[in-house]
């Protein structure tokens, strides 16, 4: 080889390497971007209220998000997490309302509530991971169709009609500050650093990844790869519902009807952070940023008031963007 | 011969991203010859063969066509020129009937409506002028892998293809389709097609070609008549070496070494009452053609398939082992056959791969990872099988096979292994690589590991094995060993894989 081709390919290979690095950061660029661009132009922007509010309205999605991206490093993929949401608000609301005046229970009643509407959240995400892992349904058309059937029951035990919780001890989940920070930061903060570390640093964080990578390699490494995803549907029905439980003890209320959509805005947080839906790779510090870059182009486009629309075929832009990058770093790979 | 010949390759190099697939090729091909590519992977006989049918360009040199220099961009160029490709995957569309797919792009029309009749006057003009007998309306899929690449030659030949290029065509074929194959090669030579044949399978290219190439390391070793060589002076060619060489000195164990597995009469749908057992130290072939059900055996062994009955001891102890990680616990470990597909996590870094079977030995409380302790004992191991670069966390596909197969072998080998299942070990890795693991396999046995070792590579059985069991539809056939009545031997080997002609025909 000539020095002349020789140099040739050192160019090439800065070149790849930079578009790898665009491809792998990008979401960190275009946060910061939109994180001074907002700052700059408009001065509600960068107030510590604004900031906190930023991260308080995040915390549906970020909490669906977030679990959503250890489903899909696992090879898997969850659109019932918006009725699991509104399945536990109501059973929440329903059991606070309801067992108020049983005795032995009593005053206990909005706090059962809240134990309730978690755990059937977590036990219907589980039945999620048995309908896609052991009866081996299709993953998107298993939580599509019990997503519909959880909604309807959802409707079913209400009747339609609005959940009111009067006693006001229901309301301290969603809406009590710790020194001055609303509760739901910490709590899907919290939950992000914690999944983080089992990615990172546990048995089934390697055993996640490893099933959405390559399921045959980690069948034959002792892995149970259906007990993985079925747990990793276990997590994602957990945070729908604690996002659905918050949702109803903030408003003293619960409707069968609520959160619609959240299941696609925050698998979009997902993807535009940059995990693939390939499965096998991804992070929750991306979720976070996506997360963060679809609320600050919200935020910024109420701060500078245009039209709703335009909101949504920019998000749905970014989205289409986020998944060709995905699809362009798998053809290089 | 003073014809000009209808290829030739000039001057031909070309260079992959971290490979000189190619250095400075000259070839002719004679016009009506079967002209034979053999090397071991990566040789660069593949690359070649796409740059002659326009699939790949050449960095340098020159391609000439029966005289005048082309510049193929496409493999339609080549098309044009009257060059096919018959590759080892088949490429037909399988809903489609085998009239359609003879004919794909070359159907008779007016304004874009099919004209059926005058394409099955065509049909049968190419059916009376090859001498197959098929159906026009057979469904592709429906076929026999045979009579599918008849197809596929049916349809080079509808192309007016004078030179068919055919890149390991047989090595999906089982030996009776082969047969029939190998005659329809011969025949379509005798027609006037010139053949490139490019394969694995030394005995069938001495049979077949006229002439053969011996490719190493992206050059041409030489070129002959076929008539001059024999099985063992084109290995020894392709490989750069005598055989000799690749092996390390077997060492046998003692003949009282205890046995670290015992199987009795195993069942399973596709195999029956397999009794086997192999000693610590003790390195053991399972050989057999493929489909002789050598790869379910260790599969089902492995607990990776589901087995039906029978009896499995590890160092004297019954074990029932329902999945793959009963068999970990106890200590039997396999080498899966496929790399990509069954081994190895790619997008994972090398730390999580070699980790992977065994985090139970390296977690505190709870599952959490003890990371230091990992990262102390993958570097040991990375040195230990020579890994470049020996990075705990580069991402898996950034290796090159050899060096993936390094890590495929470190995942099994973090935890010592008491029974080591090793299925095809060299598969698609260099020379340099094999012989590693080749070195590597023997070390373990030396260690006191018990190796059961399946592979379709048949020196590498003889060259590693102190026994050798022979699987035959389903069931073991025959044992071959030092101290046993059968000595090792190729011959014996083949003839009980085979089986005798009258036992093979009463299986059908």
């Amino acid at each position: 080889m000539n020095s002349n081709a020789l140099a040739d390919r050192f160019s090439q290979l800065d070149r790849n390497s930079i578009t790898n690095f665009l491809l792998d950061y990008g979401i960190v660029i275009a946060v910061l971007v939109f994180y001074f661009l907002l700052a700059f132009s408009t001065e509600a922007f960068f107030t510590i209220r604004n900031q906190l509010n930023i991260l308080t309205q995040a915390h549906q999605i970020g909490l669906i998000a977030i679990a959503g991206t250890v489903v899909i490093i696992a090879g898997g993929f969850d659109l019932s997490t918006a009725a699991i949401f509104a399945m536990s608000g109501v059973v929440a609301g329903l059991v606070a309302r309801d067992w108020a005046d049983v005795t032995f229970i009593g005053s206990a009643a909005p706090y059962l509530g809240w134990v309730i509407g978690i755990i059937v959240g977590t036990l219907l995400g589980l039945l999620n991971g048995v309908l896609v892992t052991f009866l081996r349904i299709n993953t998107f058309v298993a939580t599509l169709a019990s997503g519909l059937v959880f909604r309807g029951l959802a409707l079913l035990i209400t009747q339609a009609q609005t959940v009111r919780v009067s006693d006001r001890a229901f309301a301290t989940l969603g809406r009590s500050n710790i020194l001055g920070i609303h509760n739901t930061i910490y709590i899907w903060l919290g939950l992000a650093l914690i999944l983080t570390f089992i990615l990172m640093r546990t048995q089934f964080g390697r055993f996640v990844f490893a099933s959405g990578d390559n399921p045959e390699a980690a069948r034959l490494s002792g892995i149970n790869v259906n007990l993985v995803r079925t747990i990793t549907f276990g997590i994602s029905g957990f945070t729908a519902a604690l996002a659905g439980v918050i949702s109803a003890s903030k408003f003293l209320r619960a409707q069968s009807d609520s959160g619609q959509g959240l299941e696609l805005i925050s698998i979009a947080a997902v993807v535009v952070g940059g995990t693939s839906i390939m499965g096998g790779e991804g992070a929750i510090w991306r979720t976070f940023l996506g997360v963060m870059l679809l609320r600050l182009i919200e935020n910024g486009f109420n701060l500078v008031q245009v039209e709703n629309y335009y909101r949504s075929i920019f998000q749905g832009l970014i989205i289409l963007f986020a998944v060709a990058l995905d699809a362009l770093r798998h053809r290089r790979s | 011969m003073a014809e000009t010949p209808i290829i030739e390759v000039r001057n031909v190099s070309r260079q992959f991203v971290a490979v000189q697939a190619l250095v400075d090729i000259d070839l002719s091909i004679n016009q009506g010859e079967i002209h034979a590519l053999v090397g071991e992977n990566g040789a660069g006989k593949s690359t070649l063969g796409k740059i002659i049918s326009g699939i790949e360009r050449p960095d340098s040199g020159t391609l000439h066509v029966r005289g005048a220099a082309r510049n193929f961009t496409h493999p339609i160029d080549a098309l044009r020129d009257g060059i096919t490709t018959i590759t080892q995957e088949i490429a037909l569309m399988n809903k489609q009937t085998i009239i359609d797919n003879v004919l794909l792009g070359r159907e008779t029309h007016r304004y874009g409506i099919l004209n059926r009749a005058e394409m099955r006057a065509e049909f049968d003009r190419l059916v009376h002028s090859s001498g197959f007998d098929l159906n026009p309306d057979a469904v592709v899929g429906n076929l026999h892998l045979a009579d599918k690449k008849k197809v596929e030659v049916l349809r080079a030949i509808a192309r007016d293809s004078e030179l068919i290029i055919m890149d390991e065509p047989t090595a999906m074929l089982a030996d009776d389709e082969t047969e029939i194959f190998l005659e329809i090669v011969r025949d379509l030579n005798q027609r006037g097609h010139t053949i490139i044949y490019i394969s694995h399978f030394l005995e069938e290219v001495l049979d077949l070609a006229h002439t053969v190439t011996i490719m190493r390391n992206g050059r041409i070793v030489r070129t002959a008549p076929t008539a001059e060589e024999t099985t063992n002076s084109l290995v020894e060619a392709m490989l750069g070496q005598t055989l000799s060489e690749m092996y390390p000195p077997r060492v046998l164990p003692a003949t009282d070494a205890p046995y670290a597995l015992e199987v009795r009469n195993l069942q399973s749908n596709v195999f029956d009452g397999i009794d086997l057992n192999v000693r610590s130290g003790e390195i053991v072939g399972l050989a057999g053609l493929v489909g002789s059900g050598r790869s379910r055996l260790v599969r089902t062994i492995f607990g990776a398939e589901e087995v039906q009955g029978g009896e499995i001891h590890v160092n004297g102890m019954p074990i029932h082992i329902q999945d793959t990680a009963d068999a970990i616990r106890a200590g039997i470990f396999m080498l899966p056959e496929s790399r990509k597909e069954q081994g190895l996590s790619l997008k994972q870094e090398i730390r999580s791969n070699l980790t992977l079977p065994h985090l139970r030995s390296i977690h505190w409380k709870v599952g959490i990872l003890n990371y230091q302790e990992e990262t102390r004992r993958i570097r040991s191991l990375l040195s230990d099988l020579n890994v470049q670069p020996p990075l705990p966390q580069l991402q898996v596909n950034r290796l090159s096979g050899g060096n993936q197969q390094r890590v495929l072998f470190g995942k099994w080998l973090f935890e010592r292994p008491i029974i080591f299942l090793v299925d095809e070990p060299t598969r698609g890795v260099d020379i340099g690589a094999k012989q590693a693991v080749y070195r590597l396999i023997s070390e373990l046995a030396a260690e006191g590991v018990a190796i059961l070792l399946v592979s379709s590579e048949m020196d590498e059985i003889l060259g590693l094995s102190h026994r050798v069991y022979v699987m035959r539809l389903g069931r073991i056939v025959a044992e071959f060993g030092d101290h046993l009545p059968q000595p090792i031997s190729r011959k014996g080997i083949m003839t009980a894989a085979f089986g005798t002609l009258q036992e093979t025909t009463a299986h059908e």
